[in-house]
């Protein structure tokens, strides 16, 4: 059985796995990292949504055959250490301060994604986000935190904005 | 700012429980502490207008409320095992709220689990109908007032103080001298070796943290992805387990025809064929859906073969009760106009899936002897008692733990998965951690069942006289344990509700029409299977949040609306003027006010009202929407499957629950559910084809996403009693009736399918019957 060799939450990881197993299964099947949700398994839900070299993505849609050694995978349980700073990520902070989680299942993705949004808004030099980019966001949420989603997500871009904030290895 | 409620000035019967620490219980078995059952009925009331669903539920609880105990451990946390289950709603942090109010602690003190199933419980640990907060209220209260109580006399005595020279501030008890003791510290001295009898009074003064918002005491295990859930559990050798199901909604499976290549999948360690399908064990659930795409199953056809939604509508149609007001006539026998008119409508809509996000998961461990069970069951009695017959064990056996879960919308209210889990694990003889896949939670999952709903209305000059609703369904499954209270209760049930059904019970302790429209009538009759047709349900149904009156409520406010626009009167001005009291005029008023109502707006567009009291509470929204084709046509550059359609741009939501516990929480639950009553309007169904529902994933399941969210929410909470209502549903019906109004006067064609777009041809992407799609490979390119 292949060795897969990769970086997940600073850690560098071997695992006895065949190529084509998604990631999001050797995730939390084999290492016990189950922040990230299985939700469909089709890239459609997105409650998996991790980062990858600091880039959102879907650990579901990978085999994890594909990832090299060097490749660092932050999934939500990582993601306040892989920026600088103590404490949360500023996009979990606001989390916190609006109460968006409801049942709480699919708010890793949501989390993950947001940051995604704000840290591509960010590099490109912008301090707001409009309707569209904010309806560009696919992950579900089936308790409806939809509204408050988008109240934290403008929230945390005006504090990133102030103090921009990137996850390693994310394009600035 | 809210007022301060009105606090209860009786007193209360409580017990401190014999154990090591302060234990502390209720006694509340009185059935005449609501207001509400000793009012008179008005002549010609309709029975939930004075006893409704959560009344019932908490009667039926009243019996083992003193079974519930508040715990202060030696470290100063009060801690409380619920009996209900978290699933999203906030129930934990309501009562957390509770006991903090009651015991001055700080929040962060109180710790709440969820209890293991409790069979003496009865009919006291069942979480649904928005019963929660109603029901558990006043017993929690009273525990924790007996615990401060005992605290406080331990500390008179620890201190030499008098007990009421003693203050309590965060936990810790002081005395006029600066001395203090915290309540871990006096939890042994207040504790009781013999169970006793302890008259209460809970705290009268204005609440502090009751009514204040609060955020969620787990929100943090959540953002940190630290919150375990049922599929995040680790239990040993519990490995993943899906299982391949039938082609047909509930169909069966005769055999396996190729077990051995099964097995030759790699990571494959057994396969099994149970009651529902073949289960697959593997390392990695990856693997079981790469044995779930080489399987091959011999399959019997579900009850629903060959039936598809236009059949079932037929049936419907067929299954109605006649109007038994007559018909009028446009003209009276000298042929001039009649004063007096008569108005029907009918509205149908389509099954729709009461999926959460999680899906369907249940970790089992079965052995010869004994068995454990973990999963999110809002029902786990009941769950616990059918597991034990299915394996052959006795009930004390099987130890059923409750796990917060990821959402449940009505699903948790069965225990399929648990079920089924127990079933594959003692088939294997291993652990299992069993979770179904999307798509097969969307087609043999729970489904709210399709149906119809008419109105025949009957006006005199502009006045609606008369108003009459059959509502026609196919069965609701409420074989979920209910069945025992009904047994146990319907002979106590007032208005001669003894005897009939448990959905006829539900349906008549729910629905009533707030407004004096003359003589009023609603009726339900379901079928598919007819009443004593056939035992087993032909669909797995469900009650999807709020049950019946989504589609009720939605199809009265439009006969309303049309009524309005016939007689030439403002559909507010008719509401305001015919509600019965003013708390409904109140939240009406408040929404029309906010949102502005009959503003000027571009053709295309247009405003509607709804109207929705049920929980004791009522509820008004205002909705803006959006059908200029530009709009309608819209596409999402990330999401080219995005079902667009018409976009509510503004949601307005008045409620009015009684005593509110926590408006954040309060506040959430009216936004989610507004995201449901638009779905449930516009898009979100399932299509039965050819006796399977076609749906397989969110791509194709058209739930709110963030293309369809309104630009502005707003939600205005009005308090108005000292007693709380019921919430987690309770912003549904109204948003689904507004935007229902709002696109008919947007379009200037009133809808009478839903959800509006269930006509629209199928993707032909949906994966056939039977499959199961495999995960794709591209998600590092598409990033």
């Amino acid at each position: 059985m292949p060795v897969q060799k990769f970086m997940v939450n600073g850690q560098r990881v071997e695992v006895d796995v065949e190529d084509d197993v998604r990631l999001l299964w050797v995730l939390r099947d084999l290492l016990d990292i189950t922040g990230p949700k299985y939700g469909c398994g089709l890239s459609i839900c997105q409650s998996c949504t991790s980062l990858v070299n600091g880039k959102a993505f879907n650990p579901c849609s990978v085999p994890v055959g594909q990832l090299r050694p060097s490749d660092e995978v932050v999934t939500i349980e990582g993601l306040a250490d892989a920026v600088d700073g103590d404490g949360l990520h500023p996009v979990q902070e606001v989390w916190l301060e609006e109460d968006v989680a409801q049942c709480g299942f699919c708010q890793p993705g949501q989390i993950m994604a947001a940051v995604d949004l704000i840290q591509t808004l960010l590099a490109d030099g912008r301090r707001d986000v409009t309707e569209a980019e904010l309806d560009s966001l696919r992950n579900v949420c089936r308790c409806g935190t939809y509204p408050r989603v988008r109240t934290a997500i403008r929230r945390a871009l005006a504090v990133m904005a102030e103090t921009p904030v990137f996850v390693r290895g994310a394009q600035r | 700012m809210r007022q301060s409620p009105d606090v209860s000035r009786r007193r209360f019967l409580g017990y401190v429980v014999a154990g090591p620490t302060l234990i502390t219980a209720a006694r509340w078995i009185d059935p005449l502490a609501t207001a509400d059952a000793q009012e008179l009925p008005r002549i010609g009331a309709q029975i939930a207008e004075s006893y409704d669903l959560i009344d019932f539920l908490r009667d039926a609880a009243r019996p083992t409320a003193n079974l519930i105990t508040v715990t202060v451990e030696d470290d100063g946390t009060v801690s409380f095992e619920l009996h209900r289950t978290e699933v999203g709603q906030g129930i934990n942090t309501a009562i957390a709220m509770i006991i903090a109010e009651e015991m001055d602690v700080p929040l962060s003190q109180v710790r709440i689990t969820q209890a293991d199933a409790r069979p003496e419980l009865l009919f006291n640990q069942l979480t649904g109908g928005s019963n929660s907060i109603y029901t558990i209220y006043d017993p929690v209260r009273i525990a924790a007032a007996v615990a401060r109580q005992r605290l406080l006399d331990a500390a008179a005595i620890a201190l030499g103080s008098a007990g009421a020279e003693l203050g309590i501030l965060d936990g810790v008890i002081r005395a006029p001298d600066g001395s203090s003791l915290g309540f871990g510290e006096l939890a042994r001295d207040a504790s009781s070796q013999v169970t006793e009898a302890v008259d209460v009074q809970p705290k009268r003064e204005r609440p502090r943290i009751v009514g204040t918002p609060q955020n969620r005491i787990d929100a943090r295990a959540m953002v940190t992805g630290e919150l375990r859930y049922t599929g995040d559990l680790v239990v040993p050798d519990a490995l993943p387990t899906m299982v391949a199901r039938p082609p047909t909604h509930l169909g069966r499976p005769v055999r396996l025809r190729n077990e051995a290549a099964v097995l030759a999948v790699p990571g494959v360690t057994h396969v099994a064929l149970v009651e529902s399908g073949v289960a697959v064990r593997a390392r990695t659930f990856g693997q079981c859906i790469d044995a779930l795409q080489v399987i091959d199953v011999e399959w019997a056809p579900g009850p629903a073969a060959g039936m598809s939604d236009e059949s079932v509508q037929a049936a419907l149609a067929d299954a109605e009760l006649p109007q038994v007001v007559p018909d009028t006539g446009a003209l009276t026998p000298l042929g001039i106009p009649s004063p007096v008119q008569t108005r029907d409508f009918s509205f149908t809509f389509a099954f729709q899936p009461n999926c959460p996000l999680e899906t369907n998961p249940c970790v089992a461990d079965v052995r010869t002897d004994r068995a454990e069970i973990w999963g999110p069951m809002k029902n786990p009695v009941v769950a616990q008692q059918d597991i034990a017959s299915a394996l052959g064990l006795p009930q004390d056996a099987v130890t059923v733990h409750v796990v917060q879960g990821g959402g449940s919308f009505g699903r948790d209210l069965f225990w399929d998965a648990a079920r089924e889990a127990a079933l594959v694990s003692q088939a294997m003889g291993v652990p299992v951690k069993l979770s179904w896949t999307r798509t097969d939670d969307f087609r043999q999952g729970r489904a709210h069942p399709a149906c119809r709903s008419s109105i025949r209305i009957t006006r005199s000059e502009t006045d609606i006289v008369s108003y009459a609703q059959h509502h026609t369904s196919v069965n609701t499954d409420f074989g979920h344990g209910l069945g025992e209270i009904i047994t146990a209760r319907a002979d106590e049930l007032p208005g001669g509700l003894g005897g009939m059904g448990f959905s006829q019970t539900v349906f008549m302790l729910t629905q009533y029409v707030p407004y004096d429209f003359g003589a009023v009538e609603q009726l339900l009759a379901e079928t598919l299977p007819a009443p004593g047709e056939i035992e087993t349900n032909v669909f797995r149904t469900g009650s999807m949040r709020n049950i019946y009156s989504p589609n009720v409520v939605t199809a009265r406010e439009l006969a309303i609306d049309q009524v309005a626009a016939e007689v030439g009167r403002d559909p507010l001005e008719l509401r305001l003027s015919t509600l019965r009291d003013a708390r409904s005029v109140a939240v009406l008023e408040k929404v029309a006010e906010a949102g502005s109502w009959g503003r000027e707006m571009p053709a295309g567009t247009a405003q509607g009202l709804g109207f929705h009291s049920e929980y004791k509470g009522r509820a008004a929204c205002l909705i803006e929407i959006d059908c200029r084709p530009e709009t309608v046509s819209r596409t999402v550059p990330t999401a080219a499957y995005a079902y667009t359609g018409p976009r509510v741009t503004r949601a307005i939501y008045a409620v009015d629950v009684g005593l509110t516990i926590n408006p954040r929480g309060l506040e959430a639950q009216m936004l989610g559910g507004m995201m449901d009553g638009i779905a449930n309007c516009l898009s979100f169904s399932l299509h039965l084809v050819d006796g399977g529902f076609a749906e397989d994933s969110w791509e194709h399941a058209y739930y709110t996403r963030q293309w369809n969210v309104p630009f502005e929410t707003q939600v205005f909470i009005l308090d108005s009693s000292s007693q709380p209502g019921g919430a987690g549903e309770f912003g549904v019906a109204a948003s689904m009736a507004a935007t229902a109004n709002a696109y008919a006067r947007a379009t200037g064609s009133m809808p009478t399918s839903f959800p509006i777009n269930h006509g629209m041809p199928l993707a032909e992407s949906i994966v056939p019957q039977g499959a199961i799609p495999q995960s794709p490979t591209d998600g590092l390119g598409r990033r």
